[in-house]
């Protein structure tokens, strides 16, 4: 790394594998990225693409069988976490990674307050006494602007709005100064004006305590507003990864053009007709031995279908820093492509 | 633009659609859920309505009680002519053919035990006398109107992608030549790559059978696209109903503004670009409505007069509807008349 500056994940060739009976799914194949301390990493997809298994294979969230991670490294401050024990990774979950899931109607525990739900991960990984436990959950409850702290401790979550269970789900998560936060689709289940007040306080909340972010979702809109590099996974796959404004201006993969050309925008010219990408995305049976996107690519060629293209820099920088695609195709010669990023 | 004629195909007035809430031993009645509360508006022939809010501010109330699947508390829906709210059963039925549905979750609305042949073909077996051959090449035509493959026909809806699961909804839809299909968030449940299809397909089907729809749908840039004229809800009410260039231009009722303001937009280039506006708090609870305007809790330009007396939708420029108190009405002799005015005057200019 440049600098000196260490990521503080750093993922290397994950392959994760779920057998069924119905056969195996490669839900996962060779996917590798890293996450700068303080950097938010927006990962985009469709549902399955992978994007969700990647994160929980990190962290060992998936029950196995079925799932089985086969190879790979992930690199948490320098500890292997697919080597770590059940007792080692336990330690880590909640404590150094924060993870935040998509229904924050499902991931509390109707039965406990919210209160002991946010104590819970605070004296079990920081050993605080139960005063001090209360003390913190009430400041993190006041982070996460859930006005009247003290009080709502002692609320169940069916007592709370959407909205303020996402916000819970965020104080549980940042309970022990997590380096890392996983954020899956964690404003997808909300409506716009209350995802418009998670985006605020997750900016917020970057400012004031500068963790390093990983956050899924599907909805380019949020990834503009928040990200700063954004990686696109389709297939199993990561095909593109750049800083968010080099790929909004200045997309590689036919895949993620298509993605930003399908999408209707609130300002601009209204369009006559929203362009589609026909077909559907594939089924993960095999590994993968050609691109996965060449039964929908328009530009899709003879070696599509004989070699899965690896990822490639686009402007030079190693893998991973800059900008780099997993297409055998490019765009030179065809149309400027910031042309067509531009009418958005 | 589409063709939009002078004509009102969905009337609705004053439709008001209570919950019952039952508390207590005795099960008394204590209340009720006023998820659509004295609410009008008219879609015309030909247009695409596009109806928005947020979760639990009614829309989809409002989709089920124009076809009548809920029984409405009061108000008149008048569509083609009769008004469905107050149709004898048997002359429901008979109105049936002309209204349809679409509706979110295409898992959930097929049944998994019947074929595609048999889903599509059932609104034919209840309302029309068509033999088994001319059912069957009915189907087959309606297969092929929404891009689905014939020889399909026998399989079940398992074997299907959402997409496609949501075009066998649709042909079902289409069965009986319905004039007015209600689509009550036909893809909020798809994929980004695969909304774009299914849209194109409902786009390509009002024009070639000049279908009128009332498209409900949380999605605002999907509803800017498709839609001719938007109305915004909130809390059971309609806070603006506006021609859709105007109002993603510039939206009247403080709500819309919010709304709008809050969508993120696929371009990071643009931060600085726009204002947004962050709301405050959660919707309050339409069993217990605020006092006043509906908005008044959380509207960030509230004025003392907003926590007393309720804001009528009234024509706040021409074909643009707006219930608010800092909004005037063009015209203070013509506004006591709700809706009417301003959404002809609209449908003239248009239809120039």
């Amino acid at each position: 790394m440049p600098d000196g500056a260490m990521p503080v994940l750093e993922v290397r060739g994950l392959k994760t594998v779920f057998h069924t009976r119905g056969g195996s799914v490669h839900a996962v194949n060779d996917v590798s990225f890293h996450l700068m301390p303080g950097e938010l990493l927006g990962v985009v997809g469709e549902s399955g693409s992978g994007k969700s298994v990647t994160m929980m294979s990190l962290i060992g969230l998936l029950p196995s069988p079925p799932a089985d991670v086969q190879s790979g490294q992930v690199l948490l401050g320098g500890q292997d976490l697919l080597k770590a024990t059940p007792e080692e990774l336990r330690k880590v979950r909640g404590a150094r990674i924060g993870f935040v899931f998509q229904d924050p109607m499902t991931s509390l525990n109707p039965v406990f307050t919210v209160g002991s739900q946010i104590m819970a991960p605070l004296r079990k990984h920081m050993g605080l006494s139960k005063a001090q436990a209360e003390a913190r959950a009430v400041e993190l409850l006041e982070l996460v602007g859930i006005p009247d702290a003290r009080r709502r401790l002692k609320s169940y979550p069916h007592q709370f709005s959407g909205g303020m269970r996402q916000r819970v789900m965020i104080a549980i998560a940042l309970a022990c100064d997590p380096e890392v936060l996983i954020a899956d689709e964690p404003t997808t289940a909300l409506d716009v004006t209350i995802q418009a007040q998670i985006l605020e306080l997750v900016k917020e909340l970057r400012q004031k305590l500068g963790m390093a972010i990983v956050w899924i979702t599907h909805d380019l809109g949020v990834v503009a507003e928040i990200a700063d590099r954004v990686m696109v996974m389709y297939g199993g796959q990561v095909v593109e990864q750049a800083p968010v404004k080099e790929l909004f201006r200045n997309p590689r993969h036919p895949y993620t053009r298509a993605l930003l050309k399908t999408i209707p925008k609130l300002g601009g010219q209204r369009g006559e007709r929203l362009q589609v990408i026909e077909g559907q995305p594939p089924i993960l049976g095999f590994p993968p031995t050609a691109c996965p996107f060449r039964a929908r690519c328009a530009h899709a060629f003879a070696r599509c279908e004989a070699e899965n293209p690896a990822r490639r820099p686009v402007d030079g920088l190693p893998l991973s820093q800059g900008h780099d695609v997993a297409c055998h195709w490019s765009p030179e010669g065809a149309e400027d492509p910031s042309q067509e990023a531009a009418h958005a | 633009m589409r063709d939009t004629t002078t004509r009102p195909l969905v009337e609705v007035r004053n439709l008001k659609m209570y919950f019952p809430i039952y508390s207590g031993v005795m099960r008394k009645h204590t209340g009720d859920v006023k998820a659509v509360d004295d609410i009008s508006f008219d879609i015309y022939e030909g247009e695409t309505l596009g109806l928005v809010g947020e979760s639990g501010c009614g829309k989809s109330t409002v989709g089920r009680a124009l076809l009548r699947l809920y029984e409405p508390t009061a108000g008149r829906i008048t569509i083609a002519g009769d008004d469905v709210a107050s149709l004898s059963p048997e002359a429901l039925r008979r109105k049936r053919p002309t209204m349809q549905m679409v509706f979110q979750d295409p898992q959930a609305s097929l049944n998994p035990r019947m074929t595609v042949a048999d889903i599509i073909g059932e609104p034919l077996d209840e309302h029309s006398g068509l033999s088994k051959a001319e059912k069957l090449a009915r189907i087959y035509e309606l297969m092929d109107a929404v891009g689905l493959n014939r020889t399909f026909a026998n399989r079940y809806p398992h074997a299907f992608s959402g997409g496609q699961r949501q075009r066998i909804g649709i042909a079902r839809a289409l069965a009986l030549n319905p004039k007015f299909i209600v689509c009550d968030e036909p893809i909020a449940a798809l994929d980004v790559s695969i909304q774009a299809q299914v849209v194109n397909l409902l786009e390509d089907l009002q024009d070639k059978l000049g279908l009128t729809y009332l498209f409900i749908s949380h999605d605002l840039s999907m509803v800017r696209h498709i839609a001719d004229r938007v109305a915004v809800m909130y809390l059971g009410q309609i806070a603006e109903i506006s021609p859709v260039d105007a109002l993603y231009a510039r939206p009247l009722h403080p709500y819309a503004e919010a709304l709008l303001s809050a969508v993120p937009e696929p371009d990071p280039g643009r931060d600085g670009a726009r204002q947004r506006i962050i709301l405050k708090g959660d919707v309050p609870s339409p069993a217990n409505p605020p006092k006043g305007c509906n908005f008044c809790t959380r509207c960030p330009k509230v004025i003392p007069v907003c926590h007393e007396v309720e804001p009528r939708l009234q024509e706040a420029a021409p074909g643009r509807m707006v219930a608010c108190h800092l909004i005037h009405p063009i015209d203070a002799t013509r506004a006591g008349e709700t809706g009417r005015t301003g959404a002809q005057e609209h449908s003239q200019q248009q239809g120039v």
